[in-house]
């Protein structure tokens, strides 16, 4: 298979250049457009050739009180002239709209960092909501920071004055403004935004104009205004990275068109039922836009509609696919079972947030993998695969979709609030790379005197999948446990002995098939190995790589295939004298690799919301390796 | 079998044991339906029966065609993903009391008001019988069963009053062993869209008679069998049902000598959806059962409506993968990585 995106290192590249980085954090309350201009700069900065990763941060809460620390939104970016694995650990620049922002955000910011405030929300009432007592912009209190305020909201409503609109309108351009001032910062080209700004207020030209001239003058004030001096303007150089045509992707959009290739690839026309749930609903979004690829979206009464018309689907010669988040797969649980027993088709895409219950709906975690795995009753196998990058999502749900249909068996796709949210940087795949995985309907009457069995198996074991409407071969399927010969209602205690043990045997073998696993950073054995799965893997990885640089002897191994895993994982974990394993939960593919190979790994672990900094797994190789 | 050979019965019956307790309802029902299915001009490959959980959901088990038996209340989810990927499939609904009303009552719901084209037939038998007698959502308050010793205390459903009010286009009622069975069922199948059937079945173990107040021979005339264009006469054509224009509520009146127009009974119109809520909520005792086609008035389905929007959507518009994927903004790299 293709590798869809592979970045270069400066060391690959043979660059002598000393790269550069640049983390910045625009934060503001939750109805200043924050995530609107985060998203814009980041089109411009992947425009600039830049590497980069983002970190969406936004309160559950679509509308809290104005003023509110619990309303801020914020939205990182960390881009670069070199391989950039992770949104950043610590802000060089942070924006902040209102002194909310400023106080939930500024502790973050690197010692010497520059603050960037809208002095204009600095007024009594909102230092009050933020609990200010005197105005930090006043007091000394962040004289560990740079901070250059001025008051963004007038100089807002000066900019789009000429365009008649009311207070509240013109000051929704601040975030134009903000972003104008960030494009003047890095030299970006602000032509591309103008264009965005043209098409998504196409029906309303006063706006848009009104709109550009807040964005041109955040970029003229950087330009000629009197602090401008101040303000760091600076060029970074664009990262290198293999030829060939890139866009921005994020990991629900990756998921989505990465489903419909994979149906395409498998010959399906492709069903999705999805209910809404955060950080999920992206991905019904994007698919209900795709329907000239053969995509049937239907927003089911709930989760267990949702699962209950894919697996109908799938029964009608679909792919039928559903996808949500810890609490409604936990919905999901009982039709899982059924798609396991009938051995169906499905994809199941796991969007994980905190947890447990509705927890923490709009932050990130990986705490289902247990979920994922045992979450069932019975002896219900199911294999797991997990994305550790937006772009990486693609290449995953393809994978998900060939072991659906190559093994008639529901299939977990994890993937969490951050990968969903997150955009970088993608090398657009060559899709005649990919090798089709046709499916072949059965269609063979059965022989004279015999009956249709629709659990005749091939050599993977999977059984033969049989549209209805085919002449001849009408059959019935269901949850009540099959005769392993003819398909029939079965009860008998050898029976269920040998199905169950042939529904273990079919996924265990689906390891046969899957890459062996290789370190992607250091050797095969050694000192320390750090394990992961899923979106851990930036952080890791750059973590890895410095301490390497520092000659240490660690190697990171990062799992897609979680059930079943690599069969020469195992071997390879013995290998090395220590294991660590960073998670976004307390443990939980730690305890994995306890169990299936008796190896003594350590968990590290963080349960905040929020990914891990590089910082902290640094921190621990540097403990391990003492 | 080809285009041309006729059906039979014997033709949708599958070569299993049926498995139900010796003269239950059930099998009257499978009967009737085995013997519609050759009169529907359908053939066996296209047709599906997907039920859900309890005694009547066993039912595909014994019908020769596309059969899933899923799980507890959910089959009009599996029916809508089945309708929605392949419309011309002939889509059936078995389920029970417990099955459509408790657990699965919002899928009931749900799937009527979107009309998706399947007939849904929901055996009633005012009792849980897969799990050994507990009293059901259409049980009568009072019932007694292992989990209601004393008598249950809440109200029941009324499963044509919840099909209408969830705003099925198609309601109707039947008796399992009744020979009016087979035409409600043909009407169901002929009306494009949700077809709602009660049909009450008698449960000889745990229910036994629980409908015998209008089924047994001797309550005959408490049956009010509905007909298109017809006057509503029952107990043999001496008692109808007229409007009350003022209370605007149903009335039972004496008719002499075949005199119904005298008597002001009103005709069925089964288009009539007023009067459809006022047969089905019709008390029991002071008013006799309706039975027979109590509402059909078809509209638009679903899954047409689904289809037709993405045909609409996808007119004319690339479907070329490597188009999907190189969607939105994007830049070229060059051959050399950056910096002279």
């Amino acid at each position: 298979m293709a590798t869809a995106s592979h970045y270069l290192t400066p060391e690959e590249a043979g660059a002598d250049i000393e790269p550069e980085a640049v983390v910045m954090r625009f934060a503001g309350d939750s109805g200043d457009g924050m995530q609107l201009t985060g998203g814009q700069f980041t089109l411009s900065t992947a425009l600039a050739g830049n590497d980069l990763a983002t970190f969406p941060d936004f309160p559950a809460e679509i509308r809290a009180p104005q003023g509110t620390t619990f309303g801020v939104s914020a939205f990182q970016i960390n881009f670069g002239s070199a391989a950039i694995d992770t949104a950043g650990d610590a802000p060089d620049v942070l924006v902040a709209m209102n002194p909310a922002a400023l106080k939930t955000n500024v502790d973050d910011l690197k010692p010497g960092g520059l603050v960037i405030a809208d002095k204009g929300e600095f007024g009594a009432r909102n230092l009050a909501k933020a609990g200010y007592d005197a105005d930090p912009l006043e007091d000394g209190s962040l004289a560990r920071w740079q901070v250059i305020a001025f008051d963004i909201s007038q100089l807002t409503l000066d900019a789009v004055k000429p365009f008649g609109l009311g207070n509240k309108e013109a000051l929704r351009c601040k975030n134009m403004w903000t972003l104008g001032l960030a494009l003047w910062m890095f030299d970006r080209d602000r032509s591309p935004i103008e264009q965005w700004v043209r098409t998504k207020f196409a029906k309303a030209p006063g706006l848009a104009e009104a709109n550009i001239a807040a964005l041109n003058a955040g970029h003229a004030y950087g330009e000629t205004a009197e602090i401008g001096g101040q303000l760091p303007h600076r060029t970074i150089d664009p990262a290198p990275a293999e030829p060939g045509l890139y866009r921005t992707v994020t990991g629900a959009e990756a998921i989505s068109i990465g489903l419909v290739a994979g149906a395409r690839l498998a010959g399906l026309p492709m069903f999705f039922g999805g209910y809404p749930i955060t950080p999920a609903s992206a991905i019904l979004h994007h698919l209900s836009r795709l329907k000239e690829y053969g995509v049937i979206t239907f927003q089911a009464e709930d989760e267990i509609a949702a699962i209950g018309s894919a697996i109908g689907a799938s029964f009608a010669g679909s792919l039928g696919v559903t996808s949500s988040s810890g609490p409604g797969i936990a919905l999901k649980t009982e039709a899982i079972g059924l798609a396991i027993m009938a051995e169906l088709p499905l994809v199941i895409v796991n969007s994980q947030r905190g947890g447990p219950s509705t927890g923490l709906p709009t932050k990130t975690e990986q705490s289902d993998l247990y979920q994922a795995l045992y979450g069932r009753n019975a002896d219900s196998p199911m294999p797991v695969i997990a994305a550790r990058s937006p772009a990486d999502a693609f290449d995953c749900a393809i994978e998900a979709v060939r072991i659906a249909v190559r093994y008639m068996t529901p299939v977990m796709l994890l993937t969490d609030g951050y990968i969903a949210n997150a955009a970088e940087p993608w090398k657009v795949p060559d899709m005649a790379e990919y090798e089709p995985f046709e499916v072949a309907f059965h269609d063979e009457l059965p022989a004279e005197g015999e009956g249709v069995n629709p659990y005749k198996r091939d050599d993977k074991l999977a059984r033969v999948w049989i549209k209805p409407g085919t002449t001849g071969l009408m059959h019935r399927i269901g949850g009540i446990e099959k005769n392993v010969g003819s398909g029939h209602i079965d009860y008998g205690p050898a029976n269920h002995q040998a199905m169950t043990d042939i529904r273990a045997k079919k996924i265990w073998g689906i390891a046969a098939e899957i890459p062996l696993v290789v370190p992607c950073l250091g050797e095969k054995k050694g000192a320390l190995a750090i394990v992961g799965w899923g979106s851990t893997y930036g952080p890791i990885h750059q973590a890895v790589r410095r301490a390497r640089a520092k000659g240490m002897d660690v190697a990171h191994i990062h799992l897609r295939h979680i059930w079943p895993l690599p069969t020469n994982l195992g071997d390879l974990l013995k290998g090395y004298e220590r294991i660590i394993v960073p998670e976004m939960n307390k443990g939980q593919l730690k305890t994995l690799l306890r169990d299936q190979y008796l190896v003594d790994a350590e968990s590290l672990s963080k349960v905040s919301g929020q990914p891990f900094k590089i910082a902290e797994i640094a921190a621990a190789i540097e403990e391990a390796l003492p | 079998m080809n285009e041309m050979t006729p059906l039979t019965a014997k033709d949708f019956a599958t070569d299993q044991e049926v498995r139900w307790c010796p003269g239950c309802g059930d099998y009257a029902v499978l009967k009737a339906v085995q013997r519609t299915m050759p009169e529907l001009g359908v053939r066996p490959e296209n047709v599906v029966f997907v039920s859900g959980i309890g005694c009547s959901s066993r039912f595909p088990y014994y019908m020769e065609t596309y059969g899933f038996h899923t799980i507890h209340g959910r089959a009009p989810t599996f029916a809508t993903g089945i309708k929605l990927a392949n419309p011309d499939l002939d889509v059936w609904i078995i389920t029970g009391d417990g099955d459509a009303l408790s657990i699965g009552g919002n899928h009931t719901m749900h799937v009527l008001r979107r009309n998706l084209d399947c007939q849904i037939l929901l055996f009633n038998n005012e009792i849980y019988g897969l799990t050994k007698g507990q009293y059901s959502p259409t049980s009568r308050v009072g019932t007694r069963s292992p989990s209601t010793p004393f008598g249950s205390v809440d109200r029941s459903v009324s499963p044509c009053a919840f099909a209408l009010g969830s705003g099925a286009r198609f309601v109707g009622r039947g008796i399992d062993v009744n020979k009016f069975l087979p035409d409600l069922l043909k009407a169901a199948h002929a009306h494009k869209g949700a077809a709602f059937c009660e049909i009450f079945q008698n449960c000889l173990v745990y229910n036994d008679d629980v409908f015998a107040s209008f089924t047994a021979k001797e309550n005959v005339g408490h049956q009010l069998w509905l007909k298109a264009g017809e006057p509503m006469l029952f107990a043999g054509g001496t008692r109808g049902l007229m409007l009350d224009r003022q209370a605007l509520t149903l009335r039972v009146v004496d008719v002499e000598d075949g005199g119904w127009e005298k008597a002001e009974v009103i005709v069925h119109d089964p288009r009539n959806k007023a009067v459809a809520h006022m047969l089905v909520d019709m008390p029991f005792g002071a008013f006799p059962m309706a039975l027979g086609v109590v509402y059909d008035d078809p509209a638009p389905t679903f899954e047409s409506a689904v289809r037709a929007q993405n045909d609409e959507a996808a007119k004319g518009k690339s479907t070329d993968l490597q188009e999907l994927v190189s969607r939105g903004q994007s830049w070229m790299v060059g051959k050399e990585p950056h910096k002279s």
